[in-house]
């Protein structure tokens, strides 16, 4: 049981840390990214192709101290994070922006990201084949902590990177006025634009952050799992319902839901069919449709 | 001289036109209140001059140029403030930084006029640091209105303060009002509580999106019919 929270807390970090750029994108702009699974999937696959060629200068081949992964790899969070940035504003300017200015419906805007989350996926299918992959192929050290729960070393940088991410993002939307902006913006945006922030430029800040926590998430998925072309948009059902848990634009609320739901999946296989897991995720999120239509934290605005 | 002006605005959301030809001024220094009931167009009002509303036909004009059509984080930069009826605070925010919030496209120091804020609303000073979304209601207005004031606009707009509030909330609003026109600030403030009239210098008086009468407060405040037809007496 314990062990079974453990683990839990280890994806309930990659969720927590994928679920804060959709929290905040649906704040602000009212569109439920569903390209965001996606985004993940990217990140993740940039982060191999980088890792690779970094893996052909000789000293950067090497595993990282006690870990599974190599420097190459660690080196290509760099590339991996500012790609991922990119794509997701450009995206939002491509895309996105162009719908807002023609005063489309949510809806439509949900159902083109759908699109956007094709067209990625395509893309990775066209460059790396439907196939798995692994960042390494060497072994995955286990360490033994005590009360007997045993743990991949690699699981305990996922959490560290993923919290530190995390606490780096707090801080930014908690302590600078750009950051509170966009916390207001989420929010109340009509109440935003009355007070004179642009939504526009703080738009580009929400979609930095979120490609950039997506980036982050998808390596360290990658880390733990195996990377395939199908990984996000798997992965967006648990997002989804840690963001509807947490509240619609709370930060908080993403984080304290990423967790419920990685806890929540992982503890169901003492009782379920570990492949029904994913319908856990269903379940909460329904249930909480139902009972909390604001999530935990969301209170104020419907 | 008139502060800010609207000139024959036709406006509404889609194809449905709330305000048809509305025209009425503001005068500098001024408290201008616009009465009328529930589904009047008041609300639009407000909406179009600040360009959250762009109107179909007609003009505004502030400080005497035209602003029709602005973008309201646009307008929020010419001197003007509003204070929307309903979600006009940020819930989620802290009571201090949905006052920052409110002074967002200032680059000096806000913290002096922070300061005045608490000044004005002492009640908010204890609760700085809460969500404002924990707030009572009659606090949550006095944190909307302090908002709006962070950017120490000329005009003021204010839809319906008093919403909600119990009577001697109603009345503390209105005499902060009041506190605020002394101090310089112009105030056009929209209600369905008829005594806003007693805090105005003048009024107007809104039904289907059509001015049915102004003058002073005093002379609406005294003319029979209207109060019957408009004021509910």
């Amino acid at each position: 049981m314990i062990e079974l929270i453990v683990y839990g807390i280890v994806l309930g970090s990659i969720i927590a840390l994928g679920s804060v750029g959709l929290t905040l994108i649906w704040g602000i702009t009212d569109l439920f990214n569903c390209a965001h699974g996606d985004q993940i999937t990217v990140g993740a696959y940039i982060a191999l192709l980088f890792g690779g060629l970094f893996n052909r200068i000789g000293f950067l081949q090497g595993t990282v101290g006690p870990f599974s992964f190599s420097w190459g790899l660690l080196l290509s969070f760099i590339p991996s994070v500012i790609i991922s940035i990119g794509l997701a504003v450009a995206v939002d300017r491509l895309v996105y922006k162009r719908m807002r200015r023609a005063g489309a419906h949510f809806i439509t805007a949900f159902i083109a990201s759908i699109g956007v989350a094709w067209a990625l996926r395509g893309f990775i299918y066209i460059i790396w084949g439907a196939d798995f992959h692994f960042y390494s192929q060497g072994l995955r050290p286990v360490v033994f902590l005590p009360a007997g729960i045993k743990l991949r070393v690699d699981e305990i940088f996922i959490m560290i990177v993923a919290w530190g991410a995390v606490a780096g993002v707090y801080l930014f939307l908690g302590r600078t006025k750009t950051g509170k902006a966009l916390r207001a913006l989420a929010d109340n945006p009509n109440l935003a634009r009355v007070s004179g922030i642009n939504v526009e430029r703080m738009l580009i800040w929400a979609w930095g952050i979120a490609g950039m926590l997506a980036a982050i998430a998808g390596i360290l998925y990658g880390i733990e799992t195996q990377l395939r072309p199908e990984m996000g948009w798997i992965f967006l059902l648990p997002l989804f319902a840690a963001v509807i848990l947490g509240g619609k634009g709370s930060i908080t609320g993403a984080l304290a839901g990423g967790l419920v739901m990685g806890i929540a999946q992982q503890v169901s296989t003492l009782f379920l069919v570990p492949t029904y897991k994913p319908a856990v995720a269903f379940i909460i999120m329904i249930l909480v449709l139902i009972f909390r239509p604001k999530g935990i934290f969301g209170r104020g605005k419907a | 001289m008139s502060i800010l002006r609207v000139e024959n605005v036709v406006s509404g959301y889609g194809s449905m036109d709330v305000l048809h030809g509305l025209s009425l001024e503001v005068e500098e220094g001024k408290i201008v209140t616009l009465l009328g009931p529930n589904g009047s167009g008041k609300t639009t009002v407000l909406r179009t001059i600040f360009g959250v509303v762009t109107p179909k036909k007609g003009k505004v004009y502030f400080k005497g140029e035209d602003i029709t059509g602005t973008q309201p984080e646009k307008v929020a930069r010419t001197g003007m403030s509003y204070v929307p009826q309903e979600e006009n605070i940020f819930p989620a925010l802290t009571v201090q930084e949905n006052l920052e919030m409110g002074a967002f496209i200032r680059e000096d120091d806000i913290k002096p006029r922070i300061g005045e804020v608490f000044e004005l609303f002492p009640d908010l000073t204890d609760r700085r640091k809460s969500r404002a979304g924990d707030l009572s209601g009659g606090m949550r207005q006095m944190l909307a209105i302090g908002r709006a004031l962070m950017l120490n606009p000329t005009v003021l707009l204010l839809d319906e303060p008093s919403t909600g509030l119990a009577p001697f909330l109603v009345e503390q609003i209105f005499e902060k009002i009041q506190t605020l026109n002394k101090q310089g600030v112009t105030v056009f403030l929209v209600e369905q509580n008829a005594q806003a009239l007693r805090c105005a210098d003048r009024a107007y008086i809104l039904e289907g999106g059509e001015k049915k009468a102004e003058g002073t407060a005093q002379e609406l405040m005294n003319d029979e019919e209207i109060g019957k037809l408009y004021l509910g007496r």
